[in-house]
């Protein structure tokens, strides 16, 4: 259930993004979710990567700040009201979320990848629900 | 714990040939009679040698002749130690103006070693040492390095640059004098540095304090383990630096790290060190005569007043400097020491008289940072300070590194520790800082002296 996810803190420089990609790309390391936060000093570069642990060690070997931090991945239906449904029952049992970011796989289902203040505590929460979670092993898959 | 330099026949042979035996081997004094002489015995000492030393620069050195006389000063008038702020202040820009050898009293027959230090601006200042000066000053560095706790056995990792730098080389001939083994590695080429300190055994440590923190991240990088070197005494000058940093290298590296004190206008490293109580640098005062002055009306300050050093040396021949300002900023201790010695103590230097930075009308140390983020286990010792004038209002920059292990994946986190940062120097300074969180070891190591400061202003 729990997936770990690749986090960089990245000056906000010209190219240094261009190296994560490059850098891992050549590992043969696929990507198969992303978001950039950024402010105006830094950014933090969030990636479900094919190879985790194997992308830390190339990362920090290259001196990035890297790490990996646990989420967890909701598969939803893609319609309406959705994503509405399943963020009700979170915040009906008090789990707070610290940042998400989701993505349609088809006209069918999506996935929302998760980071929430109590990672057991929302499992729990989500399964008492029937909603589904995506496993880890699949994720680095995609 | 006192002993005489005959001790150490016979506990050598109670030495096993492991440099972590420092409990079994006394500290010792190096030359006792001047180390502990009480003071009227040390103002005796020191009013002989002033008066020679008047005299002999008097009738030999053009420009210290016409100071003196635009003063009205005959070399008679300096009867006692007492006398000493009668006399003319000397200045950096004095050994500019006279560049190179104008203030040289012997003829360059006499001088067997020439150095320099590092010019930022303008040409360097030349020094030039006669063959006394140089066993004066191996005498004050085996001085230094008994009260640092350095003995014979040890192996030294001389880490400062050789070079025209006093560094490297004065610490060299005092680790000889001392009978010490020597490792005149110089600076920088830090694989090599962490190679020989761990074949070689090395268990004194001599270079910038910015260098060793660089060598136990280095360190740390390679996966070596403090306790798999012998390393048990850091001998650190050259810069400034902080308690703190002193607490992270002795953590870091597992040393004690004693600071040295030394400028080469001087005489080079040695003029003062701190002994293993760490409670201030003891001035080799029967060779260099310190006084504390306000740098803004120059009058001596009473004993314990913070204020600018200046040194008078009174043994020195090739180029003897009367009454030279030095620009750092500290106080004097006349208490006799818990290790025995009388000689006077300086604190570690508060800063400079000039570098000083004047932000918004308000004076700002780079030390006084320094100490903020390391007081801060968030942070690195690594650091940038830019200042800018836009428009009319001068802007203060901080790069800092954030500690690999503080760096968070939440925003509003890594936000905090920017405004805690932000918070922190402003109620220490009274200014506000820009502050950028910067990726670790992007801010340039240097093997040197670290570079803390730019100051882009055109002032």
């Amino acid at each position: 259930m729990i997936i770990k996810q690749l986090t960089v803190f990245i000056e906000n420089k010209t190219g240094r993004l261009n190296e994560v990609t490059q850098l891992l790309g050549n590992s043969g390391i696929n990507m198969s979710a992303l978001s950039l936060a950024d402010t105006s000093e830094f950014g933090i570069l969030r990636m479900i990567v094919s190879d985790p642990e194997q992308a830390l060690l190339i990362l920090k070997g290259a001196d990035f700040s890297a790490r990996l931090t646990d989420v967890i991945c909701l598969n939803s239906p893609n319609e309406p009201l959705a994503l509405a449904r399943a963020l009700d029952i979170l915040s009906g049992e008090g789990v707070f979320i610290e940042y998400l970011y989701a993505y349609s796989m088809d006209n069918k289902s999506a996935n929302i990848v998760l980071k929430p203040d109590n990672i057991r505590k929302c499992i729990e929460v989500l399964q008492a629900h029937k909603l589904e979670l995506v496993k880890a092993s699949e994720m680095y898959k995609i | 714990m006192k002993c005489k330099r005959k001790i150490f026949g016979i506990a050598e042979t109670e030495i096993p040939n492991n440099n972590k035996c420092n409990q079994s081997y006394p500290n010792m004094i190096w030359n006792e009679k001047m180390e502990c002489a009480g003071r009227d015995e040390m103002r005796a000492v020191q009013t002989e040698r002033l008066k020679e030393t008047v005299n002999r620069i008097y009738h030999n050195v053009p420009s210290y002749r016409q100071k003196m006389q635009e003063a009205g000063l005959l070399p008679d008038d300096i009867q006692s130690v007492d006398d000493l702020s009668k006399l003319p202040f000397t200045i950096k820009s004095d050994l500019r103006d006279n560049y190179p050898f104008g203030m040289f009293t012997v003829p360059m027959s006499e001088i067997v070693r020439i150095h320099a230090s590092s010019g930022t601006t303008g040409k360097p200042t030349v020094v030039g040492y006669t063959r006394k000066d140089l066993n004066t000053w191996s005498e004050v560095v085996t001085r230094s390095l008994c009260m640092a706790g350095v003995h014979r056995e040890d192996i030294v990792q001389i880490a400062y640059g050789y070079g025209l730098f006093t560094g490297g080389l004065g610490l060299h001939y005092g680790c000889e004098n001392l009978g010490a083994s020597v490792i005149p590695i110089s600076g920088g080429n830090t694989d090599k540095q962490l190679q020989l300190m761990q074949d070689f055994g090395t268990s004194v440590l001599a270079c910038t304090p910015s260098y060793s923190l660089y060598l136990a991240e280095e360190m740390e990088a390679a996966e070596i383990k403090k306790e798999d070197l012998k390393l048990r005494v850091g001998i650190f000058g050259a810069e400034p630096w902080t308690e703190n940093m002193r607490k992270e290298i002795e953590f870091k590296l597992g040393i004690k790290a004693i600071d040295i004190y030394g400028l080469s206008e001087i005489m080079g490293p040695g003029v003062s060190c701190e002994c293993e109580h760490q409670a201030g640098m003891h001035i080799n005062e029967d060779h260099f005569i310190p006084e504390i002055i306000d740098p803004l009306t120059l009058q001596p300050l009473p004993a314990g007043e913070i204020g600018e050093l200046v040194f008078t040396t009174i043994t020195k021949e090739g180029i003897p400097l009367i009454r030279y300002r030095t620009r750092d900023l500290t106080r004097l201790n006349y208490e006799k020491c818990v290790c025995g010695r009388t000689l006077v103590r300086m604190e570690k230097c508060k800063g400079r008289s000039d570098d000083m930075l004047i932000i918004r009308g308000v004076n700002v140390f780079p030390s006084q940072i320094e100490s903020v983020l390391l007081e801060m286990s968030e942070t690195a010792p690594h650091y940038l300070l830019i200042v800018e004038r836009e428009g009319n209002l001068d802007t203060l920059k901080l790069m800092v590194e954030v500690q690999e292990q503080f760096f968070s994946d939440e925003i509003r986190q890594l936000e905090a520790l920017r405004k805690k940062i932000t918070h922190k120097l402003q109620s220490t300074l009274g200014i506000s800082v820009d502050v950028k969180l910067v990726e670790p070891k992007t801010i340039e190591r240097t093997a040197g002296k670290a570079k803390r400061v730019i100051d882009n202003r055109k002032l």
